[in-house]
């Protein structure tokens, strides 16, 4: 009698912790899933659409994201600027960020996505040890923003198969990609969520006749497609352009590079080969993705600083420099931003009628002089319809 | 969506599986055992993680 109760103590003197651990693990997640980021729409915000407005197979999922339209007082081109294509690259969602809250448009139209998969915004990666957020210091606080992956959120799209197939190419990828948004574009209409959302994304490219499509991205220094933009044969010329402007001009360097032909289901090769638009990928460096890395919390997120990744540096492992200043947010905000406004500028002289006229967009110096929280707009002094959340 | 619905019947079972193991298992690092393993299954079926 005694034996068995004292084995029913124990049970539950084990089951007790478990039990705590999956209710604090659960508040933790679920909070982070669900962490609203307010977004103060700027002065040239006419209109916040939703991919479903393009593709209604999208509507009522995770996916269905804001579509913020810039609209200039005269007519000209239109762009497409997505961030959170990977939400573990955080440095994309904040340049867009910065030019939804910031711009003033003169001439064109700007659609920008914050979180072109949304879903993938709502999760960390798996046994990555990765913090669920990170705060962006303001002069009115801070703004805390979901830290999220590289894929789509497997309570959103799951299971894997054991090969990924491309649609429309049939080329054999990575089981996972099946998740990754720049591994799913063109997109298909019955596909799965990652898939519906690229093609929500292209239907929009098509019915707005989108000129160009940035597609802002950050990578690990080990990576060597890395500060460089990425383009489609269409936008050679202005991509090669740019990256000597920039690299002239701005204070920093940045390459240009061919989309390849043969690796299928990126946004640089799809979006260019389904569409009319010129397609572009902009990379940043972003230590915290290095596997080299050491303790992968907020401060490598923001400061990008780490002697892990230094010393793989001293070895000449990586394809970009890193010393002790790492590479700060504000710097890969500041590059991503001063390289839109670069490519805006010499396709506006190229096709003046297609121009894209901006202002009050920082440029990469004013973004490290300031800090990227100082485009960020405190949304308690905002009118509620002019807010969003994310 | 149908092979969705049959994964999360999988881990449903596993799941079960796991606690009835628990609860019959009369060594105290199995118990350990089953019920950090069971944790993940759980918070998948509750869509937490």
């Amino acid at each position: 009698m005694f034996s068995k109760r004292s084995h029913i103590f124990r049970k539950i003197a084990i089951a007790g912790p478990g039990l705590v651990l999956l209710v604090f693990a659960g508040i933790s997640f679920f909070q982070s899933r669900h962490l609203k980021e307010p977004v103060v729409l700027g002065p040239a915000v006419s209109e916040v659409k939703r991919l479903s407005d393009y593709f209604p197979g999208i509507g009522g999922t995770v996916n269905d994201s804001f579509v913020y339209v810039l609209q200039g007082e005269k007519p000209g081109g239109t762009f497409l600027l997505l961030g959170g294509t990977h939400p573990e690259e955080p440095a994309a969602r904040l340049a867009a960020w910065v030019f939804v809250e910031n711009a003033r448009m003169e001439q064109g139209r700007i659609f920008v996505i914050l979180s072109a998969n949304r879903s993938a915004t709502t999760v960390t990666r798996l046994g990555g040890g990765y913090p669920p957020d990170y705060t962006i210091p303001t002069s009115w606080g801070g703004q805390k923003f979901r830290m999220g992956d590289r894929w789509s959120n497997p309570l959103d799209q799951w299971p894997d198969p054991e090969v990924y197939i491309h649609y429309p190419s049939r080329q054999e990828l990575a089981y996972m990609d099946i998740r990754n948004l720049n591994r799913t574009w063109p997109g298909r209409k019955n596909g799965t969520l990652t898939e519906k959302t690229c093609f929500a994304m292209t239907e929009l490219i098509r019915k707005e006749n989108v000129d160009i499509v940035f597609d802002l991205h950050e990578a690990e220094l080990q990576y060597p497609v890395i500060s460089t933009i990425v383009a489609h044969e269409k936008g050679q010329d202005l991509a090669a352009m740019a990256s000597m402007m920039i690299s002239g001009t701005e204070g920093f360097d940045i390459g240009m590079e061919n989309s390849p032909y043969a690796l299928r289901g990126l946004s640089h090769r799809e979006i260019g080969d389904h569409t009319n638009a010129i397609s572009l990928l902009l990379e940043t460096p972003e230590p915290f993705l290095d596997a080299t890395r050491g303790r992968t919390d907020r401060a490598l997120l923001l400061d990008g600083k780490d002697k892990f990744i230094m010393k793989a540096g001293a070895h000449g492992l990586l394809f970009e420099r890193m010393d002790e200043n790492g590479w700060p947010i504000d710097v890969r905000v500041g590059r991503h931003c001063s390289s839109v406004l670069q490519i805006a500028e010499l396709w506006t002289e190229e096709n003046p009628d297609r121009g894209v006229i901006l202002a009050d967009v920082p440029h990469y110096l004013e973004i490290i002089d300031k800090g990227t929280g100082a485009y960020l707009h405190d949304p308690l002094k905002a009118e509620s319809h002019r807010i969003r959340y994310e | 969506m149908i092979i969705t619905v049959l994964y999360y019947l999988l881990i449903g079972i596993i799941a079960f599986l796991m606690a009835c193991n628990f609860v019959r298992s009369k060594k105290w690092q199995e118990e350990v055992l089953y019920i950090i393993v069971l944790l993940p299954f759980l918070l998948r079926l509750l869509r937490l993680k």
